[in-house]
């Protein structure tokens, strides 16, 4: 840390109290989630390490207004900016193409007619018309099919696959369940109701749970015209069910669980299209996939977890590396679906280096080029082909 | 207890070998002083749990532990009914023949409840002894419920047992709450503690730490240890090295009577501090005899 005396000047100029509050808003402003109830703890926090020293001051605020290790660098600029007047020049403000993403839907919105007219319109033409889209490349849709599929993705249900649980749960058929122990805590309650007597014996069994699902989707150039189909079928699987990672796989690995947790499917998608920093660049997919082995992976996040790779693995890097990560993967992971849109092509075969080396450690490799095949992957996750 | 300064934690922990920087000394400082629990994340062994039990020597305050686990549930955390010795109890009575309607409320008394480590580290506080260090370890590991039940404990150290009453601290326990990030702490629980990311420590710091806990050692094998286990995080290997291995790596090496870092030596127990094959194989594929050399030289 520089030793400056600026912020000296900065405290005692205002109230502490007014210091900590001006400063939690400049926080705020800079994308920071900070409670207000955090405010409060820092402003005590300030007052029990005083303002002798700019490095209580920095750590004070750390313990207190920081909740994840991935705000520190946040922090760390705003601290610099607001207490010792440095302008904020490094960091480039986040790239505005990304959010052509949203805007494009926009633009789709007024080449076709709109939807209040359907109403005249016959069911069955409705639902035939559905068929041919279930089954359309994405790549082929106009922006107003797609804003077509787009809403039916939005109400996609999954089924999930399921492993047993440490978690035991009463068990209520009569006899010896498999597995299951005595509940001596409700054979005691029952039995007060009969004087003392354990007429019913309670039991607990093992019970089931989900498994987590992680989606990691690339969003690089050559995915473009899936990349946004399948992060909607990533949102669409976020919103049903609270055991599923989203992660964002280009040049390098984002994690995209907290922007797609927003209910509205568009607000989600504009969240992770700027959360996304190399949106439709070049495809690292063997050190994306080696980052998020290393950073959440093999920590826990992928273990026993089904596996959604949405990728059409071309790699510009050394095949090696993807086969090494995949192999790493395959380790802990109960299994691993890869969903390549070019699968449908006629004629195609896995010949891209990444798809190559990424196949044998594959236990599902299926096709994502439509509706039809993203719903036959909801299915598919579940264990329920 | 009272506390002056964050240079008081700092000398404090130092006195019960364990080196802390500014950041987590000014942590401790503010856990203690502004009785919130603190939340340490960071990588699998640079010390989270480590501080936790050194706390508690510390101060003097009993260390109370919670291990978290998936399916962990009230009776495992909190209290429980000792149910065999209820039951011992009705029919001790039925057969002395003194079972009256009064025996429900003996049935639910303090006599027959077993505290599980959250209330023990409520009801243990208080009186001339220091409050308990409660250690929640690995708490990512729990499920989202249990986050939820715990939050609500560590907002005012209140526990009810609804056929007894409620259990107040009278003086909150020092909680200590660890994660390895394998999944999101609840932002509720979060905003409920103060944070801090553990980092690994810098190479006069680790030496320090090695010198600490391996009393034996020689300060020229602890600074060769420190600086090979720095150049190994560097290399991106897999499972980068912790100072709990870099402590586990010294001390084997001074079992084995080295008082210098050698490739051979180092070849021998690279088992102790670098657990995946892969990582292994790795540093000896790029050459143990280069790491060595560099970690003697940073070490001279």
């Amino acid at each position: 840390m520089r030793v400056s005396t600026s912020w000296w000047l900065r405290l005692s100029v205002v109230a502490p109290d007014r210091a900590a509050v001006a400063f939690v808003r400049a926080l705020r402003a800079a994308g920071l989630d900070v409670p207000v109830g955090s405010t409060v703890t820092f402003a005590e926090a300030l007052a029990e390490v005083g303002l002798a020293r700019e490095a209580s001051l920095y750590w004070a605020g750390r313990a207190t207004l920081v909740t994840r290790v991935e705000s520190v660098p946040v922090y760390d600029r705003v601290f610099n900016s607001f207490w010792h007047g440095r302008s904020v020049d490094d960091e480039p403000p986040s790239v505005v193409e990304e959010i052509t993403l949203a805007v494009e839907d926009d633009v789709g919105d007024d080449q076709l007619p709109h939807h209040e007219t359907d109403d005249a319109a016959p069911l069955v033409v409705r639902a035939s018309a559905l068929e041919t889209l279930r089954a359309k490349d994405f790549a082929a849709c106009t922006s107003a099919e797609l804003d077509e599929t787009h809403r039916l993705l939005a109400d996609l249900r999954f089924t999930r696959a399921l492993r047993r649980s440490r978690r035991l749960r009463p068990v209520h058929r009569h006899g010896h369940a498999r597995g299951a122990h005595l509940d001596v805590r409700t054979t005691v309650r029952r039995s007060l109701r009969a004087g003392g007597e354990p007429v019913q014996l309670a039991r607990r069994g093992p019970s089931t749970r989900a498994r987590r699902l992680v989606l990691l989707v690339d969003v690089s150039g050559s995915m473009d015209p899936y990349t946004r189909a399948l992060l909607r079928f990533a949102h669409a699987a976020v919103a049903g069910g609270r055991r599923v990672e989203t992660f964002a796989l280009g040049t390098r690995l984002t994690r995209l669980t907290r922007a797609l947790s927003s209910r509205d499917p568009d607000e989600a998608m504009a969240r992770a299209a700027d959360a996304v920093e190399d949106w439709a660049g070049g495809t690292r997919l063997g050190e994306g996939l080696r980052a998020f082995n290393d950073r959440w992976g093999v920590r826990g996040v992928a273990r026993g977890a089904v596996i959604v790779i949405l990728s059409d693995g071309w790699e510009r890097d050394d095949p090696a590396v993807l086969t090494e990560q995949m192999a790493r993967l395959r380790r802990v992971a109960h299994r691993i679906v890869w969903v390549n849109p070019l699968k449908a092509t006629v004629g195609y075969e896995p010949l891209a280096r990444g798809m190559a080396a990424a196949l044998p450690f594959v236990d599902e490799f299926v096709e994502g080029h439509s509706l039809g095949s993203l719903e036959s992957l909801a299915q598919l996750v579940g264990g329920q082909p | 207890m009272i506390v002056e300064s964050v240079e008081a934690v700092q000398a404090a922990l130092a006195a019960h070998t364990y080196l802390a920087d500014e950041g987590l000394s000014t942590a401790v400082f503010l856990a203690l002083r502004l009785h919130r629990p603190l939340l340490l994340e960071g990588e699998a062994g640079v010390g989270k749990t480590e501080l936790a039990k050194v706390l508690a020597e510390w101060t003097g305050g009993e260390l109370v532990r919670l291990q978290c686990y998936e399916g962990i549930d009230v009776s495992q955390a909190v209290y429980e009914w000792d149910y065999a010795r209820q039951l011992l109890h009705v029919r001790a009575a039925e057969a002395a023949g003194t079972a009256t309607a009064a025996i429900e409320d003996e049935l639910y008394s303090e006599k027959f409840l077993v505290r599980r480590p959250l209330l023990r580290a409520i009801t243990d506080a208080g009186g001339d002894t220091p409050p308990p260090v409660l250690l929640i370890d690995e708490v990512d590991r729990a499920d989202d419920e249990f986050e939820a039940f715990l939050l609500e404990i560590l907002s005012d150290y209140t526990v009810t047992v609804p056929e007894l009453g409620t259990f107040r601290a009278a003086v909150p326990p020092i909680a200590v709450i660890t994660s390895n990030r394998t999944r999101d702490v609840h932002d509720a629980l979060k905003r409920r503690c103060l944070y801090h990311w553990v980092e690994h420590p810098d190479l006069d710091r680790e030496v320090a730490i090695v010198r600490a806990r391996v009393p034996g050692v020689s300060e020229r094998l602890a600074r060769q240890v420190a600086a090979a286990s720095a150049s190994m995080r560097e290399r991106g290997l897999y499972k980068p090295p912790g100072v709990a291995e870099t402590i586990d790596w010294a001390l084997a090496l001074d079992t084995l009577g080295r008082d210098e870092l050698t490739t051979a030596a180092a070849d021998a127990t690279l088992g102790t501090v670098v657990k995946y094959r892969e990582d292994q194989e790795r540093l000896r594929r790029e050459g143990l005899d280069e790491l060595v050399a560099e970690a003697v030289g940073r070490g001279a």
